[in-house]
C-alpha cells in the first residue's frame, strides 16, 4: 500500500501525479523535452538511457513503462529489450550509445563517478555537447522519477506485457500533455 | 573545467541550465513550486530538506548553496542549517522535521528504503500527506540535481562567501531562470 494517500487505481507515477497537478506539470514538460522532443539522440535511445538507470535503480515501474516504449520505438521484443539494460556494452546499438550508456550508469551511482575519460571517449565516438548534457540529464532525472515512485511506495502492474501493449498509445500521447487518470 | 562548453566563470546549474534553457526553464519552475510556493512546510524547513540531501550526496555547490539560502530564511535560527549538514540535534528542530529529514535521507539512498515505520513516525509528530509527498519529491528532486551539477563537472566555489549572495538571491528572488549575457 501506497505510504500516502493517492487516487485509486492508478499505478505509478500516475498516482502522485494525479495528486499534484502542480509538480506534475514542469516534471512532465522536463520528460517532455529530453525524452521526445526533436534531439540528434533518437526518441528510442533516450527511452534506452530511462529504462536502464531505471534498471539499474530497480524501479519495476519506470523500467518496464520507459523499456516498453523503448522496446517500440527500437522495434525489438521483451527479451532483447532485458539484453539491453542488464548487458548494454554487448547490445546492438552504436558505439557511441554505449559510451553514453556507460556515462550514465555512473550518474546512477553518483555525479562524480562521472570520470573525464568517459566524457571524452563519447566525445571520439562523437558524441555532441548536448547529447553529453541530455545524456546526464536524463539519468539523474530518473534518479528522481525513480525515488519519487519508490519513495511512495506506489503500486505497479506485475504483468509486464501490460506496458508493452500500451507503449504504442503512450509514445503517441507523449509527456506534456500526459493525463495521469487515462 | 565543466565537462560540456557552458558560459564560462559561472557556478554550478546556473552554467547548465544557461547552456540548455529548454530543460532549465521546466528545472527551474519545478523548483520554483517545491521550495517556494504555498505548502505546510515553510521555504526554510524546505531548503533544509535540500541541504540535508545534497550533504548527503556529496554535492558542494547545491549544498552550499541551499544552505545558504536557509540561513537566510531562518534568520537568527541560522545555527539550525550546520546542525542538519554535520547530523546534529539541536532544539531548532521539531520532531516532524526530524522524521521528515530521515525519509528524504532514506529517499536519497533509494525510495526502497522509506518503511511504514518511517511514514507512521512522521505523522505521530503531525506530518500530514502533502507533507509527506512533498518531503519525497524535494528529496528526489535534489538526487538528480547533485547529479546533474556533478556528473557535468560544473564549476563549484570553494570559498564559502561566495555563497552568501547566491543564498541571499534565493531567499528574496526564489528561482529565476538565469539569462545569458548578450555580447
Amino acid at each position: 500500500m501506497a505510504h500516502i494517500q493517492l487516487p485509486d487505481g492508478l499505478p505509478g507515477i500516475r498516482g502522485p501525479m494525479a495528486l499534484r497537478p502542480e509538480t506534475s506539470k514542469p516534471l512532465n514538460e522536463l520528460a517532455e523535452v529530453l525524452l521526445r522532443a526533436d534531439n540528434s539522440l533518437t526518441r528510442g535511445e533516450r527511452e534506452l538511457i530511462a529504462t536502464y538507470v531505471s534498471y539499474l535503480n530497480d524501479c519495476f515501474f519506470c523500467q518496464n513503462a520507459h523499456g516498453g516504449l523503448a522496446q517500440h520505438y527500437l522495434s525489438c521484443d521483451l527479451e532483447q529489450m532485458d539484453k539491453m539494460k542488464i548487458h548494454p556494452e554487448t547490445a546492438p546499438i552504436s558505439e557511441k550509445m554505449k559510451a553514453l550508456l556507460s556515462i550514465s550508469g555512473s550518474v546512477q551511482k553518483g555525479g562524480k563517478h562521472v570520470t573525464a575519460g568517459q566524457i571524452e571517449k563519447a566525445k571520439g565516438l562523437g558524441a555532441t555537447d548536448l547529447e553529453i548534457h541530455d545524456t546526464v540529464l536524463i539519468a539523474a532525472a530518473f534518479c528522481m522519477f525513480n525515488r519519487y515512485v519508490d519513495g511512495l511506495g506506489t503500486w505497479a502492474p506485475q504483468d509486464r506485457m501490460f506496458y508493452v501493449n500500451r507503449a504504442k498509445t503512450r509514445a503517441e500521447e507523449g509527456y506534456a500533455n500526459y493525463n495521469p487518470h487515462n | 573545467m565543466a565537462y560540456i562548453n557552458v558560459p564560462e566563470g559561472v557556478p554550478g546549474i546556473r552554467s547548465l541550465v544557461m547552456f540548455r534553457p529548454e530543460t532549465g526553464r521546466h528545472l527551474y519552475q519545478l523548483t520554483q513550486v517545491l521550495l517556494r510556493d504555498p505548502s505546510p512546510l515553510s521555504p526554510a524547513e524546505r531548503e533544509l530538506i535540500a541541504t540535508h540531501v545534497s550533504a548527503r550526496n556529496n554535492c558542494m555547490f547545491c549544498m552550499s548553496s541551499h544552505a545558504a539560502a536557509a540561513r537566510e530564511l531562518l534568520e537568527e535560527k541560522r545555527d539550525v542549517v550546520d546542525c542538519v549538514i554535520h547530523n546534529q540535534s539541536t532544539p531548532h528542530l521539531s520532531d516532524k522535521m526530524k522524521a521528515l529529514l530521515n525519509i528524504a535521507g532514506k529517499v536519497q539512498q533509494s525510495g526502497k528504503l522509506v518503511t511504514d515505520e518511517d511514514v507512521s513516525q512522521a505523522r505521530q509528530h503531525d506530518a500530514s500527506d502533502r507533507d509527506i509527498h512533498d518531503t519525497v519529491l524535494i528529496a528526489a528532486t535534489f538526487s538528480m540535481f547533485n547529479r546533474y551539477v556533478d556528473g557535468l563537472g560544473s564549476l563549484t566555489p570553494t570559498d564559502p562567501t561566495e555563497y552568501v549572495p547566491m543564498g541571499k538571491r534565493l531567499a528574496t528572488m526564489g528561482y529565476v531562470l538565469p539569462q545569458q549575457q548578450k555580447n
